[in-house]
């Protein structure tokens, strides 16, 4: 039974499963940006009191840590493998066609963990008190951060990159969790596709919103 | 047609390898890939120098023995076929093509371009069969099968483990060759009774040989000169799952 919990599919499966987990937040917290675009920071304020406070919000925060853990330790773990089974590589590039942003997922993944430091030192490490700042109204901090050229570039690059990841991660964790088949797996493909382009794109809309019209 | 080859040679499986530059002349369109090598060959014994070593049986695509990295391509640079079946009118006059041997931890280079595929051998012997009492053939109809599953068992079973879906794999993975050896029964009623512990101590033997895993790129499905799927690895993962 170790053989089976330790085994190479298991990881993946695990790895899946922790990265399906965090598709389900993307859109909670896209309906939560949303309310940056109202001139009140009543509503953005008392949803990010909200989701600070509701008890089972608490508890699905600490899931959501242990799956971004799990997915980020397993990822770096199975690459590490994957480099070592091929010591020396080919001196020809390797041109067999493939899903090309399967190619980067390990690169991408590191890009958007880096814009999560940044984001949890903006934001989350100053609701816990590690860093100084007022927990009581992200609404204007978030709007502080938005009216920075540097910081809206870094935002905007890093939700695209976001975008290219999500593309082979969702249709990738579904293969990888054994539910593709050949009716299914174009199905799933399309789906990738519109969640990759609809989520990054509506988060980045949000700062280019704000851009035009305040 | 004139050539430049730039091939691995690699005196053994301990020396240090490196590329040699042939260049062939008279070259026809209508040789075979592996009939030029064989005349490179021909024309190294000649001048008693020590010709490029590589697999072979068959050549007719169905052994898996031959296989060499053609330009970035496992099997060359044509989809579904075999370094045998490779003509070389898929090649041009003044072209160069660059041979390497499939490159992978498990599959450690021989000689030349022959590698060790043994770790297919080993994935196999831990589970790649149906355990029957040997004497007469049963009735054929006594276990019905679908045709839809006959089909999609035969579409597996013809996988000729000839090592392109790790040669074309940026991981070096194996699981598109597991997944078909394990659907190849698990379609099937007669590889059902065993299912579980077949496809456990396979992947058990894949892990333990040093392949990579799989990132579900599709290089694989790409190169797999007889046209393995990718949907084929989620079975694979399904049977894994039923396995726990």
């Amino acid at each position: 039974m170790s053989k089976i919990l330790f085994s190479s599919i298991t990881k993946k499966l695990v790895m899946a499963l922790a990265g399906l987990f965090l598709l389900t937040f993307l859109p909670v917290h896209l309906f939560i940006n949303l309310m940056l675009l109202k001139s009140d920071p009543g509503p953005f304020n008392t949803a990010a009191h909200f989701m600070a406070t509701f008890p089972l919000i608490r508890i699905m925060e600490i899931v959501l840590f242990v799956a971004i853990f799990v997915h980020i330790s397993w990822g770096i773990f199975i690459q590490i493998k994957n480099w070592l089974a091929r010591p020396v590589g080919y001196v020809s590039a390797n041109k067999s066609e493939t899903s090309f942003f399967s190619r980067f997922m390990i690169w991408t993944g590191a890009t958007i963990l880096t814009f999560f430091v940044l984001h949890w030192f903006n934001f989350y490490f100053i609701k816990i008190g590690l860093v100084p700042g007022n927990a009581e109204d992200f609404y204007s901090v978030a709007h502080k951060l938005f009216k920075i050229p540097a910081y809206d570039i870094i935002y905007l690059t890093c939700f695209a990159i976001l975008g290219f990841h999500l593309y082979h991660a969702f249709f990738s964790a579904f293969q990888t969790i054994g539910l593709s088949t050949s009716f299914w797996s174009p199905v799933l493909k399309v789906i990738a596709t519109i969640y990759a382009i609809v989520i990054p794109a509506c988060f980045a809309l949000i700062l280019i919103t704000l851009w035009l019209f305040r | 047609m004139k050539l430049t080859l730039r091939i691995w040679r690699q005196k053994n499986a301990t020396a240090k390898g490196n590329f040699e530059t042939y260049q062939m002349d008279n070259v026809s369109p209508r040789m075979a890939f592996l009939e030029m090598l064989d005349a490179l060959n021909k024309k190294l014994v000649e001048e008693d120098k020590d010709p490029v070593a590589f697999d072979h049986d068959c050549r007719e695509g169905i052994c898996g023995s031959c296989g060499m990295f053609i330009n970035g391509h496992p099997h060359g640079p044509v989809p579904a076929i075999t370094t045998c079946h490779l003509s070389m009118r898929f090649f041009k006059d003044g072209d160069t093509i660059w041979i390497e041997p499939w490159r992978a931890k498990p599959f450690p280079v021989i000689k030349d371009l022959i590698v060790d595929r043994k770790a297919f051998d080993t994935i196999m012997i831990a589970g790649g069969f149906i355990s029957v009492n040997a004497g007469a053939a049963p009735e054929a109809n006594s276990i019905l099968v679908p045709k839809t599953k006959s089909d999609m068992a035969f579409d597996t079973a013809i996988c000729i483990g000839c090592g392109a879906c790790v040669a074309a794999c940026k991981n070096a993975s194996a699981m598109l060759f597991v997944s078909a050896k394990i659907s190849q029964y698990a379609l099937l009623p007669q590889g059902r009774v065993e299912a579980k512990e077949r496809v456990r101590k396979m992947v058990e033997k894949m892990d333990e040989a040093g392949f990579g895993n799989c990132s579900n790129t599709g290089a694989c499905e790409a190169e797999c000169p007889k046209e393995i799927k990718l949907v084929d690895i989620a079975r694979l993962r399904r049977e894994f799952i039923k396995a726990f």
